[in-house]
């Protein structure tokens, strides 16, 4: 048994990758290129060997300090661009074929001129928005003056209205006219006026403020600028308002002017005169069109240059982001005694050594250095990082164990069985094979479509789902698996696999509901019999198959876990667990629970009357009492009272003998050995101060603590063996829950509305059913029935055996870096 | 219902205390200003803090960077916090959260005035206010001449407005009569938050009375040396004094009469908590005390966090910020001018 346990061939991804420590001394000339192509491979991973020293005491601080400020000066270009409303185009991302120095050059350049720009932009476009502000004050502040004018000139002279409304032509005429009058008016009231514009979101408090300020002697003439005004900083578009104050007095003046200081509002002055307001405007347009023309002609060639720079931006984006993460390794490794070489210290897998070293050349090769890179393999007294190779189908279930925990070093991993049970509970739960094509469909779209959706980015909820699409993928074969099993097609039952085996009494099948049906031919080929669909004892049939077939599966999976605990003290090479853990615990839950599916297996095959729960029951209160007519074979009360004691044996057996054998080994390995081991350790100490070496774990033991720890265990154990059992009930009640709802929706949504004979309120019915089936069957169902496979396979089956405490080995790659940002 | 609000606290005020701790788990630690202090250049104080929760504020500056843009990205942060947290909530805690700020208000309308005294620049007295104690019309604050039209003008539109009605004159602004307007200001506001906080009852008052008390005495202290030598009479010091705190009322009677330093020293030293204070300095000696007062505020803030269910967590948390950019601008400035030696000097651990 041993042997041929030994001799099995070794199981992909049932192991992590074997890891070894390795240190790396690289000179200094190859340092940068060497790490640059450790990167580009992805599987080494360093160990930070300046963890005391703050980020600006290590090495390359300025290194990471220059390509901090290149990426600045690339998120300043990638913003100026969005901003400018140039689309970036897709560009083939090409290798970077520039040293940093030269880049660093280069956008130090790129950027100095796009300021340049940009500062001369804004300063045509300050003059250009002062030029408008200008144009429609003396439009519209232009109208208030007519306005006002109109109102003191009614009597007087109707001709001058008529001159308001008039055209170009006719005002100039009415000039002379209007001079004459205006400076009049404006002498003998001593009225005078400012116009500005002012922001429309602060109109009302400045005219309060205004108010206020001259105590009521003021009228506030207000219109809403025609054109938003565009900031040159921000590019936002702002609404403006044209104003007109008109008050007396100096003080009153001074005051304003200080007001709309404060309130930003830019005063322009109107002349009063006809004439000269026309002369202005005129300037003003014709001065207007000249800046427009300057001002296209500019952000033409900003947006030229900032194309250019766009052209190559994603280039140095992702140039830049390796810079810095080379320079961030470079940073974790150590100077050797002579400050002429690096020496770096990390994990990598075994098998990955060859290519590494290989690497290593080529970098020595490539930077002309005289001396190679030295690469050894040390040990460590730490646990080395956990890696799996995974794949694209795999990687979705390792996940999925990850979110409990990385597993150990080399500790089983629960993954490997998770592909299959994961989405083979699931469907137990989700049992119907109608939602099962809708799921169907659905992952074989995002399988079909992966090379596209794999590189956009998607939202997190559709990520998620990509992510899964292979779990999707077997949870919805599985799924009509179990459908076709329960017989269920959106809960109406279908005759696929040939005639049910039962029938009515009589022809006319008046009294199917009431007395019930006959069989008459041999049992239903696969599945669920169609004919028990809407009888009386639907519910009470399909009840007690879920529940023992929960039962079944959970002892059957719960018996996997507690092997896999075999499987990996063989592997570590612990007798004392394979001994005291492992076969206890075997013992206590088949004589128990074991022993409960074999009673089910037996009811099954037999089809025996006896009541299973007070079999179980009594096996505990009386376990002498003769079983009656519950007996389902010869034999059963001896092997009940034998499998009782069986189970009351494991209780100690797996509390007390470990923590003492523990204590026993531990007092014989130490006796008179404690000389030895100081010396060797001080040795190590001197020969390499920072190395991973060094740091020697004092082992401690703690006899309580010990077994402490191993009562909590076994009580959880034993506790466990119950409640997880009854734990996998779920699967019974969620399939229960999920065929009722399902049944629910089907005939009082959708028979109900089909039997009104009307067009509109069936559209209805199947509108709501849809909508029904969509969002609570195949979603909310769909999520509740992953969340207790997810319960089952963490808790109630990686809890046999899975320790989780390992971490994950997180290699040094530009791959991982790309995606990180953003 | 004191010793009830437990039960409904978290409906309103759930989220929010979740968030404010959460800022708080963010504050710089001890290790955080060892690191700081051994910096370099002010480069290495912003790659360092780019480490922590003001990165996203400084990555963007260009590298020769200034103290002032330090102060004013780390200002921005804490401005950005409060804002959403005010967004987020609801009365009275929103109320108590524009309590916060109405110090703020207070010093930034002295900051105009007297900057408009000095014929200042408008623009650039609005750029050293500090963002929380803006207001609408801060800028028209300019345009006033004496008390009557500052307020007629502007700040009756502001919450500051009842604080007033102890300082309306029609005199013409000069230094002193501003420095008195300020205090009296602040008085009305601390007593104002104080009753406004007694309202709320429960753990807030409790705390917040405490705070708030350590507050006003600090207040009292510092008016009472800055006023010693000046023209200020007794009777007008005890004026500014706020009628709470734990001098109040015979603290109040000794302080106002006091003429130097060390009959200051006296009078407090008949107070307990005041008493460790004043054990820290030499005799005739004032120059510490900021910072003692400050390690003493510093302390009960942070006490404030270990009860649950109360306002106070939020006034705690924006002093503290406020002391951490304080810290950080003084070590900025000791790292920018090279003067590295001092830079313990002012600077009050938070953790």
């Amino acid at each position: 048994m041993e042997e041929f346990i030994d001799n099995l061939p070794p199981m992909d991804l049932m192991r992590s990758e074997k890891m070894s420590y390795v240190q790396l001394i690289i000179p200094m000339e190859s340092a940068h290129r060497a790490i640059s192509y450790l990167g580009e491979l992805g599987l080494l991973q360093f160990r930070d060997l300046n963890a005391d020293k703050s980020t600006f005491q290590r090495t390359f601080v300025n290194q990471v300090k220059r390509c901090g400020e290149m990426s600045r000066k690339l998120r300043f270009f990638k913003d100026r661009i969005s901003k400018a409303g140039i689309v970036s185009l897709e560009h083939p991302v090409m290798q970077p074929d520039m040293e940093l120095e030269e880049l660093e050059i280069q956008l130090a350049e790129h950027e100095h001129e796009l300021i340049e720009l940009n500062s001369n932009n804004e300063r045509l476009q300050h003059t250009y928005n002062e030029l408008l502000e200008f144009k429609m004050v003396l439009d519209k502040a232009g109208r208030f003056l007519f306005s006002e004018k109109n109102h003191h000139a009614i009597g007087d002279d109707r001709e001058l209205e008529e001159s308001v409304n008039s055209n170009h032509e006719f005002i100039d005429t009415a000039s002379l006219l209007e001079k004459e009058l205006r400076s009049g008016f404006s002498e003998q009231s001593g009225v005078r006026f400012i116009s500005g514009i002012v922001c429309k979101s602060r109109v009302v408090r400045f005219e309060r403020m205004l108010f206020r300020a001259t105590r009521g002697n003021m009228l506030f003439n207000q219109a809403p600028a025609d054109e938003e005004i565009v900031d040159p900083v921000t590019f936002e578009k702002n609404a403006k308002i044209v104003f007109m104050v008109f008050f007396s007095g100096e003080h009153a003046k001074t005051k304003i002017l200080r007001i709309c200081e404060a309130f930003c509002a830019n005063c322009y002055p109107v002349p009063e005169d006809l004439t000269k307001q026309h002369q202005v405007t005129r300037e003003v347009l014709s001065r207007l069109s000249d800046l427009e023309a300057t001002l296209d002609a500019g952000i033409r060639h900003r947006n030229k240059a900032l194309s250019s720079i766009d052209y190559n931006l994603t280039k140095w984006v992702t140039m830049v982001r390796r810079e810095k993460a080379v320079y961030d390794t470079l940073n974790m490794l150590n100077f050797d005694v002579t400050k002429k070489c690096l020496v770096g210290e990390g994990w990598c897998p075994i098998f990955a050594t060859p290519m590494i070293q290989e690497t290593l050349q080529r970098a020595t090769y490539d930077s002309n250095s005289l001396v190679g890179v030295i690469f050894h393999v040390m040990d460590s007294v730490e646990s080395p990082p956990t890696y799996f190779r995974t794949n694209h189908f795999t990687n979705a279930f390792q996940e999925i164990v990850d979110a409990y925990g990385v597993a150990r070093y080399q500790e089983a991993n629960p993954a490997v069985y998770t592909v299959i049970t994961f989405p083979f509970l699931f469907a137990v739960m989700f049992g119907d094979w109608g939602h099962g094509i809708c799921l169907l469909i659905g992952s074989l779209i995002l399988i079909a479509r992966e090379s596209k959706l794999s590189k956009k980015k998607l939202g997190s909820f559709m990520e998620m789902l990509f992510g899964g699409r292979f779990v999707l993928l077997l949870m919805a074969i599985f799924s009509i698996y179990c459908g076709l099993i329960y017989n269920e097609f959106f809960s109406v039952p279908f005759h696929i696999f040939g005639r049910s085996a039962y029938k009515c009494h009589d022809a006319t099948c008046s009294n199917a509901a009431t007395v019930g049906l006959v069989k008459y031919q041999d049992p239903y080929p696969f599945g669920v019999d169609p004919s028990w669909r809407g009888s009386r004892s639907e519910l009470p049939f399909l009840n007690s198959m879920k529940m023992k077939m929960s039962i079944l599966l959970g002892v059957a999976q719960m018996n996997l876990g507690i092997l896999l605990s075999y499987f990996n003290a063989r592997f570590f090479g612990s007798s004392l667990d394979i001994r005291y853990e492992f076969i206890p615990q075997m013992i206590f839950l088949n004589s128990l629970f074991g022993y409960l599916s074999l009673l089910i297996i037996i009811k099954w095959c037999t089809g025996s009357q006896a009541d299973l729960y007070h079999v179980m029951i009594y096996m505990f209160l009386s376990p002498t009492d003769n079983l009656g007519e519950n007996e389902l074979f010869w034999g059963q009360r001896p092997l009940q009272i034998i499998l009782l004691l069986l189970a009351l044996v494991a209780v100690p057996w797996m509390l007390f003998p470990k923590p003492f054998i523990l204590k026993k080994l531990h007092t014989e390995r130490f006796q008179g050995r404690t000389y030895g081991m100081l010396g060797t350790s001080e040795i190590d100490l001197e020969v390499e101060p920072d190395s991973a070496r060094a740091r020697q774990h004092h082992e401690d033991f703690n006899f309580s603590e010990v077994f402490v720890h191993q009562m909590i265990h076994s009580i959880e154990f034993v506790l466990g063996a119950v409640s997880n059992t009854a734990s996998y009930l779920r699967l019974w009640a969620l399939s229960l829950a999920h065929s009722e709802l399902s049944t629910v929706f089907y005939e009082k949504v959708l028979l109900l509305a089909w039997s009104y004979d009307n067009f509109i309120i069936r559209l209805v019915g199947l509108a709501v059913f849809s909508f029904a089936t969509a969002f609570i069957l195949l979603m909310m169902e769909t999520l509740s029935a992953f969340l207790h496979a997810l319960r089952l396979h963490w808790v109630e089956f990686q809890g046999k055996f899975y320790h989780g405490d390992g971490q994950k080995f997180k290699p040094f790659s530009f791959a991982s870096i790309t995606d990180e940002e953003d | 219902m004191y010793g009830f609000e437990a039960l409904t606290f978290n409906i309103h005020g759930g989220y929010l205390e979740a968030i404010v701790r959460g800022h708080r788990a963010s504050l710089l630690t001890a290790s955080d200003y060892n690191n700081l202090c051994q910096c370099e250049t002010l480069d290495d104080i912003k790659m360092h803090l780019s480490a922590t929760e003001y990165g996203p504020y400084l990555q963007n500056e260009p590298s020769p960077l200034h103290t002032t843009t330090i102060v004013e990205k780390c200002t921005l942060k804490l401005v950005d916090e409060y804002k959403s947290m005010l967004c987020q909530a609801t009365e009275p805690l929103s109320t108590f959260l524009e309590y916060i700020r109405y110090g703020h208000m207070i010093d930034n309308v002295v900051l105009i005035v007297t900057g408009t005294l000095h014929e200042r620049d408008v623009q650039e007295l609005l750029e050293k206010c500090h963002p929380l104690g803006m207001f609408d019309s801060i800028a028209t604050l300019a345009v006033a001449q004496n008390m009557r039209e500052l307020y007629r003008l502007v700040l009756v539109d502001t919450p500051l407005a009842p604080y007033f009605s102890e300082c309306i004159s029609s005199e013409d602004l000069d230094d002193m009569n501003i420095e008195i307007m300020r205090n009296t200001l602040y008085k009305a506001y601390l007593e104002d938050f104080y009753r406004f906080c007694q309202k709320l009852g429960g753990a807030t008052a409790e705390i917040m009375s405490d705070l708030l008390s350590f507050e006003a005495d600090r207040r009292v202290v510092n008016i009472t040396i800055n006023s010693i030598g000046t023209e200020l009479t007794r009777d007008d010091r005890r004026k500014l004094y706020s009628n709470f705190g734990l001098l109040y009322p015979y603290g109040h009677e000794e302080l106002a009469i006091c003429e130097d330093i060390d009959q200051v020293r006296a009078a407090m030293e008949k107070y307990p908590p005041y008493q460790s204070i004043f054990s820290k300095l030499s005799y005739g000696e004032s120059q510490m005390l900021d910072k003692a007062f400050y390690e003493e505020e510093v302390k009960r803030l942070c006490l404030t966090f270990e009860q649950q269910f109360h306002y106070a967590v939020f006034f705690a948390y924006m002093r503290l910020r406020e002391q951490e950019i304080r810290n950080l601008m003084w070590i900025s400035e000791c790292v920018g001018q090279n003067q590295k030696s001092r830079v313990h000097d002012s600077v009050v651990f938070i953790f």
